[in-house]
């Protein structure tokens, strides 16, 4: 009898310490997703070459297929991508932008907001750079359409205002660009973001950027 | 007890978690080709790796047991291969299949030429048409520039390889244009009716064209129309030689657009600048007003609409070539209406359709008289009848109702079947009549014409690509039908290089003013046979390409009396040649230039030639350099064009008096050379915030003063030939173009600042 209850208590714990320890995995696998996401954003600071960025462009990514319900992994992706596209050694910029705009479809499909529409138009921005002359119609059209999209969405979003002031900052003055008329919206990009108080793991790049580019402006 | 329960689970956890399999290997394409940054993940998990750029990767991974390796690379299928994870390494040398897509397809290029936008391929912009200098906007001059298109400066038309003007039809929207030139005057080239700024994209093709078209034994220019304006704007064109207003209007949920405009062209203040060889008695005059309209339908498919009014007159006097006292007074006054309407939309199931009505009507009223140097009407002795026949009036009407429709369905990403047909309902009568030989007569015709064709597009790899069509035609004024087989294929043979070729046979009605006479005829026929290979960046474009064409059933003149023939189709000639283009806009920087050569051997007998003779229209060789340069910080641009031809042949044929034909005498021209010089001034360009966009735009034709001579008119004797040249040195032109547009790309940006 003795045996007996040892046993069943024996048996009762495993399956216990086992429920447990399933338990511990299902908490464990959101955790995982934060550790992840948290592992692979403080990579962004070290990731230099071309290699390096689209590596993590794909380790979001997979992230992103295997999560499913997520935009900001394919988010991340797509912003890692385009960190690569402004690399002068990558040469082929209308394909990078496919592999942009891919990571960004799937970020999109889930949900469609004014930080995907900040990437749509670094991407559409790197195309026209690659002929300006003959792109500004098209690519320059599509970036100029994003970032109105975005605005519409979320008029407080710091980066909309950066990458307007940064079309603006580089458009010749006598085509209706300049620093004057980069200066506002600079000032009004870090003002935003000042205030921003972004979510865990939400995108919050570009103050020190915005910053820099105002100061450019004085 | 317990502790070892405790031992053995912590030992099972632990062995769990050291469980690690070591996953590696390579990633090719079918080819062998290494691929960089393939992403290869296990499924459902984080783990994986890139590939790097010797294509080899390597991740570790804690997943277990079977599971899915997926495999995935931009541009290519994804592959899944299934893996086992129990701890022992796993080494794959996995391979990708490229993708069929539009980017990195061939597309069949042989005998065709495609300009526009959003053409892949293009090798002109829609700006170059209207910019290319020489072409003062008209599309058909610009197209002269390209190899195939002979340098002919007398008469309006292309003549593509060999093959006469009235060879090469042009298409708007998938229907027939009939009267896409004003109406001729002799010996004086005229404008075609329509502005390039109608158009987003245009196929030149030179031969072997697709089975949707027909009817036109060298040549085809297929016009695609614009879609719906950006934005509305009011435009305006102002020069001493035209003055022009219009308006499109966008509305506001832009998916509808409509549009109207009118212009007046005047010559008098030209010709009293410039004074041209010609006395105009009468100052040409055009009035041209049309409308339009454009509406997206739901499905993404879109209605046109578009309808132009033009009433045109002129008259002048030019020395006759019988007689050094007299003139020839030609009077012209001309009424055309062109409507065409057409609906492309798409189907559920991948089909999409293609659906055209056009209806067109002109009338020209023609009159000539011999006139004496006081400008009195003259008659003339029966012994020199032929001046006589100089004094006659012409009323003429040309009428024509299309129907298209184009069937299109998709089979897999890019490959396609497609097939329609069209009806084609023309009436045509002329009234001829002579005061003096109290002729008047009306001719007339009318012709039911169908058309049944399929096509389908074949693509087995992005390297290999056929097109294979067929085509069949009846026509009831000649009473004769005909199957034409169309055939073309594209290979790649190395990064961005191809080899193309193109098969078709092309029959064609013969003329109007043969079926009047008689309507005992056949179709006319064309075979072709082409092959080019062409090597394509983003700023470089060689193409070279050699063809022959062999004519059968072309109509001769079988003469009745000195005003009267019949026709057969007992004539025949064939063409052959090689063209080479050259296009470059990276070597220089801001300077764009296309070289074109070609090399033309053709010979036909036909109407009245009395053997196989090189047609009047034809050179051995022809070549034009366009050159343009764009200065943005000036906002300007410079256009430079150079066309060279060598002589073309002339001959003088005589009506025996056994009413046969015979050559009195034959010799070539000399040499053609022309320089055309504009200039284009763009005050608001690349400001995308400019309410009103300006061009200045000025050109002269012709800046060094060569005297072309085009041919020779040859008095009725034979002994006195009087050199056709062009009605004035140069050509003059400046104007100014406005548009005011309003532009709310800016207005959100604004508010929120």
């Amino acid at each position: 009898m003795k045996k007996t209850f040892v046993s069943s208590a024996l048996v009762f714990s495993a399956l216990v310490s086992c429920t447990l320890l399933m338990g511990l995995s299902t908490r464990a696998q959101s955790d995982k997703y934060v550790a992840a996401m948290q592992k692979n954003l403080s990579l962004f600071d070290s990731t230099k070459t071309i290699d390096q960025y689209q590596s993590l462009a794909a380790t979001f990514d997979r992230i992103g297929d295997a999560e499913k319900t997520q935009w900001l992994p394919f988010y991340y992706a797509a912003l890692a991508q385009t960190l690569a596209g402004w690399n002068p050694d990558l040469k082929d910029k209308d394909a990078n932008s496919r592999k942009i705009n891919a990571y960004l479809a799937k970020a999109e499909a889930i949900e469609k907001n004014s930080e995907t529409y900040a990437i749509e138009n670094m991407s559409a921005t790197q195309q026209m750079l690659v002929d300006p002359q003959n792109r500004w119609m098209t690519n320059g059209k599509d970036a100029s359409e994003a970032l109105q999209k975005g605005l519409a969405l979320d008029p407080n979003n710091p980066r909309l205002y950066y990458l307007q002031g940064m079309s603006m900052f580089n458009t010749p003055a006598q085509f209706g660009g300049g620093k004057d008329k980069a200066k506002p919206l600079f000032e009004k990009s870090v003002t935003l973001f000042k205030a921003a108080q972004p979510k865990s793991l939400y995108p919050n790049w570009g103050q020190k950027e915005a910053e820099n580019m105002l100061a450019q402006c004085q | 007890m317990r502790p070892l329960f405790v031992t053995s689970a912590l030992i099972l956890l632990s062995a769990s978690l050291s469980a690690q399999t070591h996953v590696s290997g390579t990633v090719r394409d079918n080819k062998g080709h290494p691929l960089h940054g393939a992403s290869v993940a296990i499924k459902n998990s984080y783990d994986g790796a890139t590939t790097d750029s010797t294509g080899a990767f390597r991740f570790v991974t804690t997943e277990k047991g079977t599971d899915t390796l997926l495999v995935s690379n931009i541009g290519y299928n994804p592959i899944e291969q299934p893996v086992t994870l129990n701890g022992t390494p796993v080494v794959l040398h996995l391979a990708l299949k490229e993708q069929l897509s539009e980017l990195k397809a061939v597309t069949i290029t042989a005998g065709s030429f495609s300009a526009g936008d959003s053409k892949r391929g293009a090798v002109l912009s829609s700006l170059d048409v209207a910019t290319t200098a020489g072409s003062n906007a008209d599309i058909t001059a610009a197209l002269k520039t390209l190899p195939g298109a002979q340098q002919v400066g007398e008469q309006e038309g292309l003549f593509v390889r060999g093959g006469a003007g009235y060879e090469a039809k042009q298409y708007i929207d998938g229907t027939l244009v009939n009267n896409p030139y004003y109406s001729s005057v002799p010996d004086i080239a005229q404008r075609g009716r329509f502005s390039p700024f109608l158009f987003k994209g245009t196929v030149f093709s030179t031969g072997g064209y697709s089975a949707l078209y027909g009817q036109a034994l060298s040549s085809v220019v297929l016009l695609e129309s614009i879609d719906l304006p950006e934005k509305s704007e009011v435009d305006a064109t102002i020069s001493p030689l035209v003055v022009g207003l219009g308006t499109q209007q966008l509305a506001k949920d832009k998916q509808s657009s409509y549009g109207f405009s009118y212009n007046y062209v005047n010559a008098l203040a030209y010709f009293k600048a410039v004074p041209q060889d010609v006395n105009y008695f009468e100052m040409p005059q055009y009035h041209n007003a049309d409308a339009n309209f454009r509406i997206r339908t739901k499905s993404g498919g879109m209605i046109k609409y578009y309808t132009t009014f033009s009433y045109n007159m002129l008259g002048l006097r030019r020395q006759d070539w019988d007689s050094l006292n007299m003139n020839d007074a030609f009077g012209l006054t001309n009424h055309n209406w062109y409507n065409n309407l057409s609906w492309r939309d798409y189907l559920k199931g991948g089909w999409k359709f293609d659906l055209g009505a056009s209806y067109s009507t002109n009338l020209d009223n023609i009159g000539q008289n011999v006139q004496n140097l006081a400008n009195q009407n003259q008659v003339f002795p029966d012994s020199a009848f032929w001046m006589n026949y100089k004094n006659f009036g012409v009323n003429q009407r040309q009428n024509l109702t299309q129907l298209r429709a184009v069937f299109d369905k998709k089979l897999g990403t890019l490959s396609a079947i497609r097939f329609g047909s069209e009806y084609w309902y023309s009436y045509n009568n002329q009234q001829y009549h002579t005061v003096e030989y109290n002729i008047d007569t009306l001719y007339k015709f009318h012709d039911n014409f169908n058309s049944l064709f399929a096509e389908s597009d074949i693509y087995l790899t992005n390297a290999l690509a056929a097109k294979l069509g067929v085509r069949y035609e009846h026509s009831t004024v000649i009473n004769k039908s005909d199957i034409a087989p169309r055939a073309s294929l594209a290979y790649r043979t190395g990064p961005e290089a191809q080899v193309s070729l193109a098969y078709g046979i092309f029959y064609q009605k013969p003329e109007s003013s043969q079926l009047f006479f008689t309507q005992n005829v056949g179709f006319t026929k064309a075979t072709h046979y082409i092959i080019n290979y062409q090597k394509m960046t983003k700023d470089r474009i060689f193409r070279v390409e050699a063809y022959y064409k062999k004519y059968d059933d072309l109509i001769k003149t079988v003469p009745v009396n000195y005003y009267f023939s019949t026709f057969n189709n007992s004539g025949s000639g064939y063409a052959k040649g090689l063209e080479f283009f050259w296009r470059d806009k990276k070597s220089i920087k801001n300077f764009d230039y296309w070289i074109s050569y070609s090399y033309l051997d053709t010979k036909r007998n036909y109407l009245n030639y009395t053997t196989q003779l090189m047609p009047n229209y034809a050179a051995t060789h022809t070549a034009s350099i366009v050159m343009k340069r764009f200065f943005t910080k000036l906002r300007s641009g410079v256009n430079l064009t150079y066309s060279f031809a060598t002589g073309r042949p002339y001959y003088n044929f005589i009506l025996d008096s056994l009413n046969k034909y015979n050559l009195a005498e034959s010799g070539k021209t000399k040499d053609y050379n022309s320089f055309n010089f504009s200039a284009e001034y763009v005050p608001s360009f690349a400001n995308p915030k400019a309410r009103t966009f300006v061009v200045l735009f000025a050109s002269v034709s012709n800046v060094l003063g060569y005297n072309a001579v085009y041919g020779y008119n040859f008095s009725y004797s034979g002994l006195y030939k009087q050199p056709i040249t062009p009605p004035a040195r140069r050509f003059y032109f400046i104007g100014c173009f406005l548009s005011w547009g309003v532009d709310r790309s800016q207005d959100a940006i604004n508010n929120n600042l």
